[in-house]
């Protein structure tokens, strides 16, 4: 009775997680073509549009993918911060695979706006690396999130596991506050600020002309990069989803052996 | 007329957490003896580590502290929410009738006031080492909204990685960076006030320091009724 209960509910449950509907999975190849397509025409647009930079040269070009990446990031950590919400609200598991997905992704675009910045220093600043306040606080913000891993991977219980990320990735999005507030407040930071406000214009080291082709290059680089970031999260999310059914089948053939 | 008290329920929920806690440190002393020994070793390994001149000292000395008394309230930390758990305490007062964030604030406060002890009998020991006085009003301001910041992510976090495998070396990795915003302003602060720099120098890292304790404390009082749900 138990036996064929709990049978039941595996099998309900690989029945809820096992369709992705055909035109889900065609609308992700698409964008997953799409984006590939459109990082293409960022590329083309960075070496062939915009005209390089007068002082700063080639070096500038990698300026686009820097700040892209963060975009990237940003909007994935923010996600996390509201799938988080929504998961301590609703305890659906979807909102916990998204808040994941999205943190892990969002792990690899701030890793890539680090590395692209100190590639870009090394001929600008002239070093690969320096105690500013903004690498300072990125630094931080990797590590937050690196540690957001470690949670989940520590705790055993799965329930407990979602509700404790879910904690975790609202909390460490203040983090990804400090980084974006820092350099508008620090008058000491080299650091150039692309847009708003900043005390520390007089001692930014890196700063150039924002053409209109720049910015528009800027502009299509930035949506590129978030399209990417999303198709890639969504990847991230069926992935999960798929190794979810992979073991609810197993355990529903376990019980049937029995 | 009703009569005004500040002593409403939740406030004396928050007050027999504390004293929970603070008799349990008077009987068996474990927490602060050990968070002031590891914090003594921590300074003279500094002081070892870094032979400075008076100059350099006086600079050096706001970060020494701040380090040890972080690295050293982390340890204090563990080692309080481990014994809530282990011992089946914190069962128990999830079991009674009050309101979650009482329970917060009492473990706050408690482990706001371990912290703060340390901190201060840094501040005494660092006198003596380094031969510069912090023995400063304003400074003990900075240690008190340090303390206060550290204490109140320090205890929601703590509660979380209680319950990991790898308890001991979760915490500092989940804590430290969370907490780097009360680590910096506090140590800016404090340089600045050991090195007699200027108002303006210091206010604004105060300011900073008041704002993010604010935001913890808010953040915790939200969260933390999600954190011990069972």
């Amino acid at each position: 009775m138990a036996v064929s209960e709990q049978r039941e509910n595996l099998l309900s449950g690989v029945a809820l997680t096992s369709s992705y509907s055909v035109s889900r999975q065609r609308l992700l190849k698409g964008m997953t073509y799409l984006s590939i397509i459109l990082s293409g025409l960022a590329l083309l647009m960075i070496f062939a549009y915009a005209r390089p930079e007068t002082i700063q040269g080639n070096a500038q070009k990698l300026f686009y993918v820097h700040l892209g990446a963060f975009f990237g990031a940003f909007v994935l950590f923010g996600a996390a911060v509201v799938a988080g919400i929504q998961y301590l609200r609703l305890r659906q598991n979807r909102w916990d695979i998204l808040g994941y997905a999205a943190i892990e992704v969002g792990l690899i675009f701030s890793l890539v706006n680090i590395v692209t910045g100190a590639i870009w220093a090394r001929p600008i600043w002239g070093t690969w690396w320096t105690w500013d306040p903004r690498l300072t606080t990125i630094t931080i913000m990797w590590l937050t999130y690196a540690a957001y891993m470690m949670l989940r991977a520590g705790i055993e219980d799965p329930e407990r596991r979602k509700r404790f990320a879910a904690v975790y990735a609202i909390l460490a999005f203040t983090s990804v506050l400090l980084t974006v507030i820092i350099i508008r407040v620090r008058p000491d930071t080299i650091h150039p600020v692309a847009a708003g406000p900043s005390l520390a214009s007089d001692s930014a080291e890196g700063e150039f002309d924002m053409a209109p082709r720049v910015v528009q290059t800027l502009l299509f680089s930035i949506f590129v990069s978030i399209f990417l970031a999303i198709t890639l999260t969504w990847h991230r999310i069926r992935l999960e989803n798929r190794a979810e059914q992979i073991e609810a089948r197993k355990a529903a053939l376990l019980t049937k052996e029995i | 007329m009703k009569k005004m008290s500040f002593v409403t329920p939740y406030w004396q929920v928050v007050g027999a957490v504390l004293w929970k806690d603070l008799r349990a440190e008077l009987r068996g002393r474990e927490l602060v003896t050990s968070m002031l020994l590891f914090a003594t070793i921590s300074v003279l390994i500094f002081s070892f580590a870094l032979e400075l001149d008076a100059q350099a000292q006086s600079e050096t000395v706001g970060g020494v502290l701040w380090v040890t008394v972080a690295y050293a309230g982390t340890l204090g930390l563990g080692r309080s929410l481990a014994a809530e758990k282990d011992k089946g305490s914190l069962d128990a007062l999830l079991i009674a009738p009050v309101t979650r964030s009482a329970i917060f604030f009492g473990k706050m406060l408690g482990n706001f006031i371990f912290t703060l002890m340390v901190a201060f009998v840094m501040t005494f020991l660092l006198t003596i080492l380094f031969n510069i006085n912090l023995f400063l009003p304003i400074l003990w301001i900075v240690l008190l909204l340090g303390c206060l910041g550290f204490a109140s992510t320090g205890t929601m976090v703590a509660s979380m990685s209680v319950y990991a495998r790898a308890r001991e070396t979760l915490l500092p990795i989940m804590l430290l960076p969370i907490l780097l915003p009360v680590i910096i302003s506090s140590t800016r602060a404090s340089i600045a006030i050991i090195t007699d720099l200027k108002v303006e120098d210091w206010l604004p890292w105060l300011q900073l320091l008041v704002f993010v304790d604010g935001v913890f404390i808010v953040m915790a009082y939200l969260l933390y009724g999600y954190i011990v749900e069972e």
